[in-house]
């Protein structure tokens, strides 16, 4: 299994816990849709998922790795294999469409002349071919979210996480996103994507887990 | 994919191939170039506060050896060839004492040139009761014992005084050590003045760079490479700022002690207005000191609030 949640508990400081006995599992080459009503605990999930937050209880198995033994070079080399698409997108504006996306393989001090190419090809995929030299602050809403969504996959993850990604975009745009998507995990990369869109999830037949009330039902 | 609205291509930057990368923290922001005036200012008080110390120190060190190296015999005035005989007897028992390099009887020329200031010029010292003088010199390794020589005069020559300068040196010894203390009481001071304002500073600008810190983290950077991206970029703010006050502080020095050359006058041996400022060759490596200082207070701050930064992203 790439993930494993078993009996996962987490609450802020000495409030009420936001998330109770959370179990499940996702799969190599898995799609699956995270859902539920606002404040319901998803991003607090996604966190726990790209290890920006620790349990309070309960065990998480990321990769075969408990995540409560790892230092942090260690979550460094786990979150290499995560991509994760930010809802608020996070591209650094002084950097352009290119180095933004590149971003995550600079950091391994890989030459520019190494990756250049398959930058490129990515930007291109997404359909950023001609605004590769563009500063994030010139793009729109739907070319940033491809941006993103392009860094996160530069690394060729194993497993992508998508936090509202079609939540700043037109219905037309959010279906080539999804299909964009499908796309990816068809070449095996796990998918999980979490969205209030209904009629999103309506066009593709996957795995569903809905948060309520801190709890988390699987809809196979 | 999607057709968004384009905008004008005036914005769009030349491809990324001609001109490199651009680096990860971004280089010239607001935050950036106030810690560069910050760094130079504070570097350019502690480069003028330390040299004015080592200047002070050196000036005040070279005027106590100064008057440490001499001592006068002074015989009173009396019957002119007694008085001469007096003066030969003196100069004999101090040449044979250990420890004096040198005897030098005043001349009457000298004696009067001495009296010029008070008496004015053209006198005849001869109608004056004018005491004659003996300048010592007296070797800096193995001073003589000047309480022997003092008495061996005084036996021998009633009206001889042996003057060696103590009260004055001891004034001057004291008026220095305090000057000395209230110096390094001041560049304490301004070292902490600098050093804090270089960290709060520091600590300001790198939180401007909050996102870049949380982008690198959540990609997959390793802690260790973050930091020193932002300590090789802070690095470099702080030499900047470094060098440019320390150099403006060494060219206030240059600059004063050339600047009363200007109109002194005919005669180059004497003392210049502010020639007591000279920082000499350690006040010069103190205020490359404070360079260094400063710049690297800049980096390690930059590190340690990045570090600081990870631990509350985690």
């Amino acid at each position: 299994m790439l993930v494993r949640f078993e009996n996962v508990g987490l609450r802020y400081g000495m409030g009420p816990e936001v998330l109770k006995d959370v179990t499940f599992d996702i799969a190599p080459s898995s799609f699956q849709f995270l859902t539920g009503p606002s404040g319901a605990g998803k991003t607090t999930l996604m966190r726990l998922l790209f290890l920006s937050l620790r349990p309070t209880r309960g065990l998480i198995t990321l990769f075969g790795r408990d995540v409560s033994s790892l230092d942090p070079d260690e979550v460094a080399v786990i979150r290499r294999r995560i991509g994760i698409v930010f809802q608020d997108f996070r591209l650094l504006d002084h950097l352009t469409t290119y180095e933004n996306v590149s971003l995550p393989l600079r950091i391994l001090g890989k030459e520019e002349a190494t990756y250049r190419a398959e930058v490129s090809e990515i930007l291109h995929w997404v359909g950023l071919g001609d605004r590769m030299h563009v500063l994030p602050p010139v793009l729109s809403g739907g070319e940033k979210q491809r941006a993103a969504i392009a860094r996160a996959l530069i690394g060729r993850p194993e497993f992508l996480l998508a936090d509202e990604p079609t939540g700043n975009v037109d219905p037309t745009l959010a279906r080539r996103l999804l299909r964009l998507f499908i796309e990816l995990n068809k070449s095996g990369t796990s998918v999980l994507l979490a969205t209030h869109d209904i009629a999103l999830m309506d066009q593709f037949d996957a795995r569903r887990l809905v948060i309520s009330d801190g709890r988390l039902y699987v809809y196979d | 994919m999607t057709d968004a609205p384009r905008l004008p291509e005036t914005r769009v930057r030349p491809a990324a191939k001609a001109r490199g990368l651009t680096p990860i923290v971004p280089r010239a922001t607001v935050a950036g170039r106030a810690l560069v005036a910050v760094v130079a200012i504070m570097t350019f008080l502690a480069g003028l506060t330390v040299g004015t110390v080592m200047g002070i120190r050196t000036t005040a060190q070279s005027w106590r050896a100064d008057v440490a190296r001499e001592v006068t015999i002074q015989i009173r005035a009396g019957d002119a060839a007694s008085v001469d005989t007096q003066v030969k007897i003196a100069s004999d028992i101090a040449t044979q004492t250990p420890g004096v390099s040198a005897a030098h009887v005043l001349t009457t020329d000298e004696t009067s040139r001495l009296l010029e200031p008070w008496l004015g010029t053209g006198l005849d010292l001869s109608d004056l009761p004018v005491p004659r003088i003996i300048v010592l010199r007296l070797a800096p390794s193995t001073p003589p014992d000047l309480a022997r020589l003092r008495r061996v005069l005084t036996d021998r020559i009633p009206t001889a005084t042996l003057d060696d300068h103590r009260t004055w040196s001891r004034r001057l010894g004291a008026m220095a050590e305090g000057v000395m203390v209230v110096g390094l009481g001041l560049l304490a001071l301004v070292t902490a003045a600098t050093v804090l304002s270089v960290v709060f500073a520091t600590r300001a600008a790198v939180a401007t760079n909050r996102t870049v810190v949380e982008v690198l983290h959540f990609v997959g950077a390793r802690d260790g490479f973050i930091a020193a991206q932002f300590q090789r970029h802070f690095l470099k703010i702080g030499a900047q700022g470094g060098v440019a006050g320390g150099l403006l502080a060494a060219l206030v020095f240059v600059s004063l002690t050339l600047l009363p050359r200007i109109g002194a006058g005919s005669d180059p041996e004497s003392p210049s207005v502010l020639s007591w400022l000279e920082p000499g060759l350690w006040g010069y490596a103190g205020i490359l000191l404070a360079v260094l200082v400063a710049a690297g207070a800049t980096a390690l701050t930059s590190r340690i609030t990045v570090y600081r930064t990870l631990r509350t992203i985690q």
